[in-house]
């Protein structure tokens, strides 16, 4: 548990002074995202500022550097039977909090829990003159500014090193179950969204291998009382199967064939893709894997309501996120010089462009 | 926004009913006087002019104009918020959305519906109801206010600790940009590549865009809801039952507080059947399946009664539940009946401080004379205290002010903020120096740059001029000073 912001403001005027380019590392587990990183720029490093600053479980809150581990966070959370109920995928020991709110990556349970930036009350950042800012704070509502914090969501750390993160957590449901059935993937669409519609305590549904799974959390009686009512067989350790979807370890994901993410309208019919898919956050979140031309999936992509990035894999020389229109180009880029005039944070991780 | 128009108010409004209905261009005193205030109606001024549009292509040559002739636009909804955010601009057009008042699509199967800015949050609810679904969001003012206001504002309500606030809630917004680009922000899906946007506007009080409709996610309605009314002798005691329901794992639909100058008021207003001896009254819905319901309300209660509460009162018809909840509805409009007038504070503060703010406030009451009532939406921290006083008296809103100006600050010495869901607008644009130093004010006045180059979309609002912000920091500071010495000496 340490403070390095000091130490970290330093280098960021001392690169500013250079010239010199910064990629923003916490634990180095998400290197693989986004396009690569520049090969002239220095290591901004995050993982040695951790620690939790503070945490109120009866208010649901918790404050902490950014470098802390997933892990320790979760420990901290256990003992009072809490949980960050975005469910952070996790990709190796090192994964921390802030590459999560920077890569904005969230669970299976998404759809019903909300993202990790859904989640996200406050930041700290340093921005690229050095200024050590906080914005947001420790409260569930809070309008005063703009919300600067959750635009860190997705921005991969292209407008500044955040520093610290308050977070609301949740209590952990008191019972879990996971429902299984057979379904062609011509029906499961529509399958996953009504039953989405429907008032149960639901908080996962996905489909891989021509098989359906619902999951169902909360208090026992009504997990109990839903799972009665619904078809499917129970499946034995199930919470097994969404943690293989949430830290990607499903087979599914395995080998070195490029992934794809596709994240679009919950009921956009079949994609038809040629080759395998995996489907999670009842139709919003569909997986897929090949060798494909980015052009053409992003069409696809659009027709579905949504966007598709090249999350793992291929060449990540050129672009991996989807295209953004003119008007909202020239917006992030106008955002990014506000943030970092000199273009020190991770230049071109994001975009080419930015 | 320090550039003067370059065009006269004919002119400009010769320019418009070219293409918007000429009916629709208000140049007139006596028809603009509507337009001179919100919610807020302590802070008025006059427009240049008034235009109501009623197509996004309309909206984006307006835009077009007046960043030309670097015209002021405060854009306009249903004029309900509660800190002047549409107070006019006196060189400068006020824009309502007033006619974009369609619902344009529900999509019963994905749960969302695509609207237009000016449809009523409840317009939204009752639309599709009829699907067994429903819109999260909920604020007190739900029967007026329109959706583009809510995502202006960051709307919240009673139940944003489960469900959420508007930015939980909406999937994309189509706005027309400064220069008059048409763009959407966000789609169909739970989030896009790159910088959260959607995030970004919602709650900029509109000085970054002017949104042209909006696309919201429904929930389904829960099978049933039940309230568990509990009465406590202090407010630190039920203080500590929201924490206490909180930690065992119980997410209320809503949970409310009211101090005892509200339960006395809102039960004159609406015979609740609150225990008027109560010093604090707690309100805790629960909502879902059937069973998850039955078994909340149990623990519910026990863990009330094991708190010290000296009434514990659960609603056994959805009739009793409407009753409990139109006594905390119509807080404000009851409490409008013991006073003249009554300014509403919308401080947020971390939940364990509550009843130290609490005690602060009454001492504060007591030095600045005027009465002070309070709602809270303690699930999330969110105050509403309620000052009365009467602007028929000279200098009472001057004191009234000050006095909601030092709640504000308490609020940020605790940790919390001088908003949770009404905005800065004007009302607490002097605070904003107090949450935040200058470096941050800066980097907000450079977010806007980025949208908003020259700088017209509703010019002097929610973010101070620096210049302004040193000045009010020392005055601040001494007066507090001077309290301190006060004190010591009384």
């Amino acid at each position: 548990m340490a403070d390095i912001s000091k130490k970290l403001r330093e280098q960021i005027l001392d690169a500013r002074g250079k010239g010199q380019k910064l990629n923003v590392v916490g634990g180095g587990t998400k290197q693989f995202m986004g396009r690569e990183s520049d090969s002239h720029a220095e290591p901004l490093e995050l993982k040695k500022h951790t620690g939790i600053v503070e945490y109120h479980p009866v208010e649901l809150i918790m404050t902490v550097r950014a470098g802390t581990t997933i892990a320790e966070i979760q420990n901290a959370l256990d003992e009072h039977g809490q949980c960050l109920h975005f469910e952070p995928p996790v990709f190796g020991k090192g994964s921390t909090i802030g590459g999560t709110l920077a890569c904005n990556l969230s669970g299976p349970a998404r759809p019903w829990s909300g993202s990790v930036r859904d989640q996200v009350l406050g930041i700290r950042l340093l921005n690229g003159k050095g200024e050590h800012l906080r914005f947001g704070g420790q409260v569930m509502k809070n309008v005063a500014g703009y919300d600067t914090s959750r635009l860190q969501a997705g921005a991969m750390g292209t407008l500044g090193a955040i520093t610290e993160i308050s977070l609301k957590v949740m209590p952990k449901p008191a019972m879990t179950m996971t429902l299984v059935e057979e379904m062609p993937q011509s029906d499961v669409i529509r399958y996953m969204n009504q039953r989405a519609g429907e008032p149960k305590p639901i908080t996962g549904a996905a489909w891989v291998n021509g098989k359906v799974y619902l999951r169902l959390s909360g208090a026992k009686s009504a997990v109990e009382a839903t799972a009665k009512k619904w078809s499917g067989e129970v499946l034995e350790n199930g919470d097994d199967f969404w943690q293989q979807l949430q830290h990607l370890t499903h087979d599914f994901f395995k080998g070195d064939e490029p992934l794809w993410r596709f994240s679009v309208g919950s009921t956009a019919p079949d994609l038809a893709l040629d080759g395998p898919q995996l489907i999670d956050w009842a139709g919003s979140q569909r997986w897929f894997r090949g060798v494909a031309d980015s052009a053409r999936l992003e069409s696809i992509a659009k027709k579905a309501g949504g966007q598709v990035s090249m999350f793992r894999g291929g060449d990540r020389t050129d672009e991996v996120m989807h295209h953004q229109p003119q008007a909202l180009q020239a917006i992030q880029q106008r955002l990014k010089e506000s943030f970092d005039p000199d273009g020190l944070f991770n230049p071109g991780r994001l975009y080419s462009w930015l | 926004m320090t550039t003067k128009p370059t065009i006269s108010k004919s002119a400009l409004a010769e320019k418009f009913r070219a293409f918007v209905d000429p009916a629709f261009v208000i140049t007139d005193n006596e028809t603009m006087k509507p337009y001179e205030c919100d919610g807020m109606s302590m802070y008025c001024e006059m427009p240049m002019l008034v235009v109501l549009p009623e197509t996004p292509a309309q909206v984006q040559r307006i835009m077009r104009l007046c960043n030309e002739h670097n015209v002021p636009v405060v854009a306009r909804g249903a004029g309900t918020g509660l800190s002047a955010g549409a107070m006019p601009h006196k060189e400068g057009v006020v824009l309502s959305l007033a006619k974009f008042n369609r619902i344009l699509e529900v999509d019963p199967l994905a749960r969302t519906a695509r609207l237009q800015p000016g449809v009523r949050n409840l317009a939204i609810s009752d639309e599709v109801s009829k699907h067994g679904l429903y819109y999260g969001p909920d604020p007190s003012s739900q029967i007026a206010c329109t959706i583009g206001g809510n995502v202006a504002e960051n709307s919240g309500g009673v139940h944003c600790l489960k469900y959420g606030l508007t930015v939980h809630n909406i999937l994309s917004v189509e706005m027309i940009t400064a220069e008059g680009d048409r763009v959407t922000v966000g789609n169909d899906a739970l989030d896009a590549c790159g910088m959260d946007l959607l995030a970004l506007m919602t709650g900029s009080e509109g000085l970054l865009g002017i949104i042209t409709e909006v696309k919201v996610k429904l929930l389904p309605k829960p099978e049933i809801a039940q309230v568990v009314m509990a009465g406590f002798d202090s407010v630190q005691k039920a203080g500590d039952a929201v924490g206490g329901i909180i930690s065992h794992g119980i997410i209320p639909g809503g949970l409310e507080m009211m101090d005892g100058h509200a339960i006395i008021a809102a039960d004159d207003f609406a015979q609740a059947g609150y225990p008027r001896e109560a010093k604090a009254l707690l309100l805790c819905e629960v909502d879902g399946t059937e069973e998850e319901v039955h078994e909340h309300i149990e623990q519910a209660e026990a863990l009330f009664k094991k708190l010290g509460a000296t009434s514990v009162k659960t609603s056994q018809s959805e009739e009793e539940r409407a009753l409990l909840w139109k006594g905390r509805k119509s807080a404000f409009p009851a409490v409008g009946r013991i006073s003249p007038d009554y300014y509403c504070m919308d401080g947020t503060i971390p939940r364990r401080h509550l009843a130290h703010v609490l005690l602060e406030m009454e001492k504060m009451s007591e030095e600045f004379g005027l009465r002070v009532a309070n709602v809270f939406h303690a699930g999330d921290g969110n105050l509403h205290p309620l000052i009365l006083f009467d602007a028929n008296v000279p200098g009472e809103f001057e004191r009234t002010e000050a006095f909601g100006g030092s709640i504000l600050n308490l609020c940020v010495e605790v940790g919390g903020c001088i908003t949770g869901e009404h905005g800065v607008g004007v009302e607490k644009i002097r605070q904003m120096a107090i949450q935040f130093n200058d470096e941050e004010l800066q980097q907000f006045h450079d977010v806007k740059s980025a949208f908003d180059p020259k700088g017209i979309l509703n010019p002097g609002k929610g973010v101070p001029a620096l210049r302004f912000c040193q000045e009010y920091r020392s005055l601040e500071h001494k007066q507090h000073k001077h309290e301190t010495v006060e004190a010591a000496h009384g």
